[in-house]
């Protein structure tokens, strides 16, 4: 176990987000469906995880927990050494403006605003952000900056979805099968684009996919059945997006 | 299948669903409260005329033998002819102080039932034959003044205080609305109907075996304009002062003025509600379409018509006004109901036929249905036309323009902002009918609250501007010059003020009007040529100054000539220059030198009308003094006649106004709720992505409710506009030869519409608001729209 503050321990670098013994269940009774069964994670300053499960492993509900956007039934949550858990509405909502960017399976952008829009949507209500063009820049899609996501393919969405994310400097991105809904060529483009932000940000990355491929380019795999984190290996030579495929 | 789907869908849209049933009926309702009222209204003064056999044909004069009642029966299309004694006089009752006129009506002799114009009992009997002490009042007069069965009253009759009881109570269909003369609203306590014995009035005003009124029913079919050409000559001798027809009557004719009145209404305001609710229901049933285009294509994959899929959604949009079209009867029949009664409360009917024919609900229900169908014809067209394999596809998504905003300027706006002026400009013609929708309900609602704007000013205008005298005192007969001087000797009078008014018909071309020509002395100050311009006219030397509406009727200008038959006295006939032309909104005024009236009409100077100028510390000595005053036919008070006039209005105004504040909140209502609620519909998932990037709840409401509060921001200027033309066209329909409604809107009267609209939005919109708060966040991260 490791400690619980964010202490200066020489045993191992500090957590960002950990996780735990997170329990979520919905429902109750005997139809209650117990999602998450005591879940144990930390997230360390800076490095890229991948998590992996095949669907109902109870991968999107632990995200959805540690996103803020859910709340678990048992357990904790610390971002920061702060704990989450008991967060009301108003704190997760500041804790997601000002903490974590989403990228989401179907990007989710903002169809009546452009592609640097999409990205000022947030930098305008951050409080440290970098400026929409320079996030644009990150993801190369700094010539697309004026067109609409009408106008965009699927991948340069999705690019423009992790500038949106990143563009405020968040300590933390989650990103939920960002290759979910691209082909194989597009896909790796966009985890380049992940990849690259990990590196040179140095922003700590959860990818969450089905797609054992990708587990290569992470520092750590997770791996999640049936509510529970079944496997937790460290990867020691991190593979480049580009030699992927599937 | 498909209509358990349509159930559900209904279930599903029920706050659609509502908000456009609300404003169907809205319109149904004041549909069917119209024209129920109207139909009724209608069949009740028509069994009460003929009930009580109202006359067609009525004439004044002084005094004629009783046997030239045969010559008249002579005249062709004549059916009855019934003679009577009228005369006003003022009434003495005890504990008032102020004057009160009342119009002395006889009851045929020897207890004869009358022919025409039969007064109904209302309580007591009718007056014994011969008896000069026994009266009958007008059961409004009575009850204004407290007055019953047994009380006794004194009358100053033609000089004489006579001291009578009340026997009976009645109600005339003469007198629905009863006015005194040259008044403009029914003023019960100051003004009644009194009838007495043929007897008792022949005795009083020296008219035995003479009578000075007659009145004549027609044969079926027969035009009263042939009869009326005959008896005009027959009663010029005996002071005849023009017979009118019964159109022209008083109390008939401000009836069918409020009867039309009632049918402008049935038609210009439920169409501003079903052309709204059309537009409605287009913008629910595009938005529905547009989400079930999967659902489409696969019935059209399991074999359903193009029909099939178009009547389920036709019928949907039915359903909707249906729903509309069952509330509108209902609240429609409720208020027609309440209406009516209001109705003939006012025009004392002494019945009520409550019924409404039917035909209200079925051109009400086929209007409703009809424009719903209208509405949803080209979304349900759609439906139609889209192909199985291409409704399998997502729509495509949708393409946005950069704002027709100015970049410059768009650059200066935050990212919300930008959002909400992008999806206004991506929907244009959904964006319309909400600025239309929000811009109807204040254009009701100022129409129906510029009625009080408009008669305020009538009244300033009239009674201040125009009417500067106290009190005006009016004679039997007509008083010489030197009259004046007695007058200025009464307690409290400060300044007199003669004047002369002859029943006259006024002829250009082929233009007549049947009105009279008011003399006034030539420094005339009490009573002015008032413009509603603001300025005062004087009383021009030679020629007839004359109101712009007798203008228009007899199409003549300044310098044009009138020919004048006076139908008084020696009826004589003369011409004269138009001098001027000034605007007023009350009657059809024709104003003269008092010195050169008199002079046509071959008197020495006189008057028979008086304006005074009072103190008011003396007013009731002064009362007092001019009961005792001989030949005194009727005292009007200014203060009493303005009191009473927005009395009157002021009841019918407020009660009219809370219908129209009720269903303007339902039009605003109506569409702002569906706007917002299609707007969340379409952007739920943009709104819970931006919960999930860290907007908060009111952060994102603004980018929900901005685009409609923007809409509505619009809207309600235009709507102030739009109010204005709507009362300008409401305006141009309620004129008429007695008054003609100004078109002023106060500033206040725009600002509580606007503030009622804007209330009415803003509860609507805080209703799905309210739906923000409970978005599935963790939904939109995995599914795609």
């Amino acid at each position: 176990m490791e400690p619980l503050s964010r202490s200066n321990s020489t045993s191992s670098p500090p957590a960002i987000l950990r996780a735990v013994k997170l329990t979520k269940v919905y429902g109750h009774g005997a139809s209650a469906v117990h999602a998450l069964r005591g879940v144990d994670l930390s997230l360390v300053r800076g490095e890229l995880v991948v998590l992996l499960g095949p669907s109902g492993s109870g991968k999107s509900t632990l995200l959805n927990i540690l996103g803020g956007l859910d709340q678990p039934t048992g357990g904790e949550v610390l971002f920061d050494g702060q704990p989450l858990s008991d967060a009301d509405d108003d704190r997760l909502t500041r804790f997601r403006r000002e903490r974590v960017g989403f990228v989401f399976q179907f990007y989710n952008l903002i169809s009546s605003l452009t592609a640097v829009e999409n990205v000022a949507l947030v930098t305008e209500i951050a409080a440290n952000p970098m400026s929409p063009r320079e996030a644009l820049d990150l993801v190369g899609l700094a010539e697309r900056a004026n067109h609409f996501p009408a106008e965009l393919s699927g991948g340069e969405q999705q690019r423009v979805a992790i500038a949106r994310a990143i563009a405020k400097r968040p300590e933390i991105l989650l990103c939920d099968e960002p290759t979910g809904a691209l082909d194989s060529q597009t896909g790796v483009v966009v985890l380049e684009v992940i990849e690259r932000i990990n590196r040179e940000v140095g922003t700590t990355s959860l990818i969450i996919t089905h797609n054992v491929s990708i587990a290569g380019m992470a520092d750590r795999v997770v791996t999640m059945a049936d509510g529970r984190i079944v496997e937790d290996r460290v990867i020691e030579t991190r593979v480049a997006p580009s030699a992927i495929t599937w | 299948m498909l209509d358990v789907k349509l159930m559900r869908d209904l279930w599903r849209l029920r706050g659609h669903v509502v908000a456009v049933a609300l404003v169907v009926a809205s319109g149904v309702a004041l549909l069917v409260m119209s024209l129920s009222a109207l139909t009724s209204l209608s069949a009740t003064t028509d069994a009460y005329y003929q009930r009580q056999g109202f006359a067609e044909v009525f004439a004044g004069l002084k005094r004629a033998p009783e046997r030239l009642a045969t010559r008249i029966g002579a005249i062709p299309g004549v059916q009855t002819v019934e003679t009577r004694i009228t005369a006003f006089a003022t009434v003495d009752m005890e504990g008032i102080s102020e004057p009160v006129t009342a119009r002395l009506v006889s009851l045929p002799a020897a207890g004869r039932e009358p022919l025409l114009n039969r007064p109904v009992l209302r309580a007591g009997r009718m007056v014994d034959a011969g008896r000069d002490d026994e009266a009958i009042l007008h059961a409004p007069f009575a009850e204004a003044n407290g007055l019953t069965l047994g009380d006794g009253l004194r009358i100053l009759m033609n000089g004489k205080l006579r001291e009578v009881r009340v026997v009976g109570l009645a109600l005339s269909p003469e007198y629905v609305y009863a006015i005194a003369p040259g008044g403009l609203m029914p003023d019960d306590r100051r003004f009644g109907v009194i009838w007495m014995a043929r007897e008792a009035l022949a005795a009083a005003y020296d008219m035995d075996g003479a009578f000075n009124d007659v009145s004549l029913s027609l044969l079926h079919g027969v035009p009263p304009e042939g009869v009326i050409a005959r008896l005009d000559p027959l009663l010029e001798r005996y002071g005849g002062t023009g017979a009118v027809a019964r159109e022209d009557q008083a109390s008939n004719w401000f009836l069918q003025n409020e009867l039309a009145q009632l049918r402008t209404m049935a038609t210009i305001l439920p169409t501003i509600f079903l052309v709204v609710a059309a537009f409605l229901t287009n913008a629910v049933l595009a938005r529905l379409i547009a989400t079930e285009r999967r659902e489409i294509s696969l019935l059209k994959a399991f074999g359903y018509s193009n029909a099939a899929v178009g009547w389920h959604y036709a019928k949907l949009a039915l359903a909707m006004a249906l729903l509309g079209v069952l509330l509108g009867w209902v609240l429609g029949a409720g208020l027609g109901r309440y209406n009516t009664e209001l109705y003939s409360d006012f025009f004392r009917f002494p019945f009520l036929h409550y019924g409404p024919s039917g035909a209200e609900f079925a051109i009400s229900a086929v209007v409703a249905l009809g424009s719903a169908l209208a509405g949803a014809a080209s979304a349900v067209g759609r439906a139609v036309a889209l192909p199985p394999a291409e409704a399998m596809r997502p729509p495509a998504p949708a393409g946005f323009r950069a704002t027709l905003v100015p970049e410059g300027l768009a650059r200066r706006l935050d990212t919300p902002t930008r959002i909400v002026l992008r999806q206004i400009a991506r929907t244009p013609l959904r964006s319309l009918v909400t600025v239309a929708g929000v811009s109807l309900a204040v254009a009701v609602l100022v129409t129906a609250l510029q009625w009080g704007d408009a008669i305020a000013l009538m009244v300033r205008s009239q009674f201040s501007d125009s009417q500067r005298q106290d009190m005006i005192i009016a004679f039997h007969e007509l008083r010489a010059d030197r009259a004046r001087h007695d007058l200025s000797r009464l307690p409290g009078v400060m300044s007199v003020e003669p004047m002369r008014i002859v029943r006259a018909d006024l002829r250009a071309g082929a233009h007549l009007h049947r009105g009279a020509l008011t003399g006034l002395p030539r420094d005339a100050w009490l009573q002015a040529i008032h413009d509603v311009g603001g300025w005062t006219l004087p009383v021009p030397p030679g020629g007839v100054v004359i109101g712009s509406a007798l203008a228009a009727k007899l199409g003549v200008s300044p310098g044009d000539r009138i020919s004048v038959e006076v139908l008084e006295g020696a009826h004589p006939r003369f011409s004269i220059e138009v001098a001027a032309v000034f605007e007023t909104w009350i009657e059809m005024p024709a104003v003269f030198a008092l010195d050169r009236l008199n002079r046509e009409m071959g008197d020495p100077p006189a008057f028979d009308q008086a304006g005074l100028l009072v103190d008011p510390k003396v007013q009731d000595a002064l009362f007092e003094t001019l009961r005792e005053i001989p030949g005194v036919s009727a005292v009007v008070v200014k203060r009493h006649a303005v009191a009473t006039m927005f009395e009157t209005l002021g009841e019918t105004i407020l009660i009219f106004t809370s219908f129209f504040v009720v269903f303007a909140c339902a039009l605003a209502a109506g569409v702002i709720y569906n706007a917002a609620r299609i707007a969340l519909s379409e952007r739920a998932r943009e709104l819970a992505t931006l919960r999930v990037l860290g907007f908060t709840r009111w952060e994102i409401s603004y980018i929900l409710i901005g685009e409609t509060a923007l809409l509505v921001l619009v809207g309600l200027p235009l709507g102030c506009l739009v109010g204005w033309g709507l009362a300008m066209l409401i305006a141009e329909a309620f004129a008429t030869e007695l008054y003609r409604v100004p078109l002023t809107v106060l500033p206040p009267t725009f600002g509580t519409a606007v503030m009622i609209v804007l209330a009415a939005s803003i509860g609507s919109a805080a209703l799905v608001r309210r739906r923000l708060d409970r978005l599935d966040l963790i939904a939109v991260l995995k599914t795609r729209e």
